[in-house]
């Protein structure tokens, strides 16, 4: 692979093939001293066009684990906010020389974009409601640590499915996987024509039990005020999973941060069912793995590494 | 040119032509011709039609042998866009009129979404004097319907009529109150001047980059739903019929469209209609990589809508193909697919890609393709282009079977911006002749027909 664009582009030989090196790093984590040589010498740039705490600070842990050197570069504050182009900021940062660029930003597309702009490896880490490969990549180690295999396996999603690129590269993913896919939610915040990806479609949560695994997505405030729904308290009474809802042997996952009291209970957030906090621990192996993945392993059998120091 | 469309198209000062073209298969539904002839041009005017080798050939005049070409009358395109004033770096009068007549089109008119809106006389006559400067073919300007396009206050239409306004438009926007446009019906009955629209309901299409389906929830973008352009498609064929008003719907993207003009056409109403090149040829899934040429609006839709279009186009319920030329500069288009303006340019490539889809390998004849790609003027009052003895020459050289490459010599346009960039297609233009001129010579056909200097010294 010589970059990460989208969960759509991957095979499930890739995805198979970074969980094992996840698993691998997951043991080293256990360790004392957690950071391997990998990567020694590289640079990873984190190209960030929209806050994001967790997913930064969880590929900059994955790179500084594997003894990279880690850039970070946000829009706010930067020159972008005096109208450079994408296309001039991912030249300018390629002057620097990075090995990989890990891009998040509110429009879709626009990592192939930079990949086009730039000889680095582009990871993305969510761009506008179409993808965040590196989320459904970790929710499948998750998953597969715990189920051993998706095949056959029922995941429902639910909720804002429209404005989510977690549920899409998800549905995607498991579905590689092996998985059957539900989405779940009120039918303003489900895309027309989401079947064509294969899912089935619900707008109620009436047979939520039959789901192996719960995936609740984020639900956030501003969609109120864009009438997608008429309050939080409805929609928490249609679509919140809770203790009631969620079936005795179903896992419960969510990529954070967690609105709690409306698409998830106080009590679900905490029980035993719940992988939430094993998502976020897997975040930096699998995001280690995908680094891995990029600028190691492809270049692992090169007699002369590409990037001999002048 | 008459004096009724000198009121309407400005002519630049290219110099009549002297020609003979010998050999070639001349079409021209309209005139009844269909055979291989010679045909003289003398100062510009249409001379002579004969058989070939019974023409008497001037001494100035310049000869063509055109055996294996086709001629035909010259194309006319009642909707581009030549982003003059104010976004010269996109295309100006004279780049934008150069990619007409490389398209073959002998006259084009142009929409009044500039900076300023040609809202107004001033600019207008402004424009009109730009023009006889710089068109290499008549172009003549649609006013807008509303000032700046704001949607609430009417231009002064019947001022703008009599300083040539070919029609009325507010296109890039819809006219959004219903209220509006009827009251713009209204006026038309004393101002004249067909009412060309834009139809998008924004409630509906708001935030959307392409067509709301199967792709559209694949990729996460925003899509702007069929509805949106039909409802209003069908709310302004009420308002036409009920005010006996003529309205002429730009772009049609969708069946449903199609179907409501069906039987708005079936009352009589005053209702015209067109379509572009590039709903004729491709659906949604040429969205599916995010190639910003392939983002317009309206957008590009499934392939029932472009079969609808395409038995509308051949049943009449739509009168004529229209590129709907948008050009953009380079680094506007170099964005992510959701920033990026929407718009195709298309007047370089229409008639090829409409007679590869179509005729070629599509059901319709060539001289319904030549009759849709020249009546579209007529709507605003325009002449139809006609092989005339007697009147000034438009007329297009073409090679059907020469298949090339979009954009593989660079476009006329200031702008690349070809949702067909870099398709092979069929039917290459190699020469234009506009209201007498020769606008346009395809280069690598202007140096095979060169006169050999020897034989000219002789």
């Amino acid at each position: 692979m010589k970059h990460l664009l989208s969960i759509e582009d991957v095979s499930r030989e890739d995805i198979e093939r970074i969980c094992a090196r996840a698993a691998a790093f997951s043991e080293n984590h256990q360790r004392e001293i957690k950071k391997v040589p990998a990567l020694r010498g590289r640079t990873v740039l984190n190209l960030f066009y929209e806050a994001s705490t967790r997913t930064r600070s969880s590929f900059e842990l994955a790179a500084k684990r594997l003894s990279a050197d880690v850039v970070n570069f946000s829009a706010a504050g930067s020159s972008t906010e005096k109208g450079e182009s994408l296309k001039d900021t991912v030249q300018t940062l390629s002057a620097h020389r990075p090995d990989a660029i890990v891009v998040r930003c509110p429009w879709a597309g626009a990592p192939a974009l930079v990949a086009e702009w730039t000889d680095a490896a582009i990871i993305n880490a969510g761009d506008g409601k179409h993808e965040h490969p590196t989320q459904a990549l970790l929710d499948i180690f998750t998953l597969t640590r715990r189920l051993g295999s998706l095949d056959g396996v029922k995941i429902w999603i639910v909720g804002d499915v429209l404005h989510s690129r977690v549920a899409r590269s998800n549905i995607l993913g498991f579905q590689k996987m092996g998985a059957q896919v539900t989405v779940a939610g009120p039918p303003t915040l489900l895309p027309r024509e989401i079947e064509a990806m294969g899912v089935e479609v619900r707008y109620s949560l009436d047979e939520i039990r039959e789901a192996d695994v719960v995936y609740a997505l984020r639900m956030q405030n501003e969609r109120m005020q864009q009438a997608y729904l008429p309050s939080m308290r409805e929609y928490a009474s249609l679509f919140q999973i809770n203790e009631r809802r969620l079936g005795a042997r179903s896992l419960l996952m969510h990529p954070g941060p967690v609105n709690r009291g409306v698409e998830l209970s106080d009590e679900v957030v905490d029980c035993a069912q719940s992988l939430i906090l094993e998502q976020v621990a897997a975040g930096v192996v699998v995001r280690m793995a995908v680094l891995f993945e990029l600028l190691a392993a492809s270049r692992a059998f090169d007699p002369v590494p590409e990037h001999q120091s002048a | 040119m008459t004096r009724r469309q000198e009121q309407l198209l400005v002519r630049g000062t290219a110099a009549e032509a002297d020609l003979m073209i010998s050999g070639a298969h001349l079409i021209d539904p309209r005139a009844g011709i269909d055979g291989i002839f010679d045909i003289k041009i003398d100062d510009g005017q249409l001379s002579q039609i004969g058989e070939s080798g019974t023409l008497s050939v001037g001494a100035d005049a310049e000869q063509l042998d055109a055996s294996g070409l086709h001629l035909f009358p010259a194309f006319v395109d009642p909707h581009i866009h030549l982003r003059t004033p104010g976004h010269e770096h996109k295309e100006d009068i004279e780049t934008g009129t150069r990619s007409a007549a490389a398209g073959g089109f002998c006259a084009v008119l142009a929409m009044p979404n500039t900076d300023p809106v040609l809202d107004s006389a001033p600019v207008l006559r402004a424009l009109r004097e730009a023009a006889r400067r710089d068109a290499r073919v008549p172009v003549g300007f649609l006013a807008a319907i509303t000032i700046g396009l704001g949607g609430a206050e009417l231009t002064a239409m019947s001022e703008l009529r009599a300083a040539g306004a070919a029609g009325f438009t507010d296109d890039g926007m819809p006219v959004e109150s219903a209220g509006m446009l009827r009251k713009a019906l209204q006026y038309q009955q004393m101002a004249g001047g067909v009412l060309a629209l834009h139809e998008e309901d924004r409630s509906l299409s708001a935030g959307g980059s392409m067509h709301e389906g199967a792709v559209s929830a694949l990729l996460g973008i925003g899509g702007i739903p069929s509805t949106s352009e039909s409802i209003m498609v069908a709310r302004d064929a009420a308002l036409a019929g009920y005010e006996g008003g003529a309205v002429h719907m730009q772009h049609l993207s969708c069946a449903e469209s199609v179907e409501v003009i069906r039987e708005a056409k079936r009352l009589g109403y005053n209702v015209t209609t067109e379509v572009s090149p590039h709903h004729l040829c491709f659906t949604e899934e040429a969205v599916s990589t995010l190639d910003t040429r392939m983002k317009m609006n309206p957008p590009l839709r499934t392939e029932a809508d472009r079969q609808a279009l395409i038995t509308g186009l051949l049943d009449g319920t739509i009168d004529c193909i229209a590129t709907d030329h948008a050009p953009h500069s380079a680094h506007e288009k170099e964005v992510p697919f959701e920033q990026a303006p929407m718009g195709t340019t298309g007047l370089e490539s229409s008639f090829a890609a409409c007679y590869t889809e179509l005729v070629r390998s599509g059901p319709m004849s060539i001289e319904m393709l030549i009759e849709k790609m020249t009546c579209g003027g007529a709507i605003f009052g325009l002449e139809i282009p006609q092989m005339t003895i007697g009147e000034s020459a438009n007329l297009v050289l073409v090679d059907l079977e020469q298949k090339w490459r979009v954009g593989a010599d660079g476009y006329e346009s200031r702008s690349d911006n070809c949702a067909f960039d870099g398709r092979e297609l069929f039917g290459r233009v190699l020469l234009t002749v506009a209201d007498g001129a020769v606008a346009y010579r395809q280069r690598s056909f202007a140096l095979s027909a060169a006169p050999d200097p020897e034989t000219a010294a002789q």
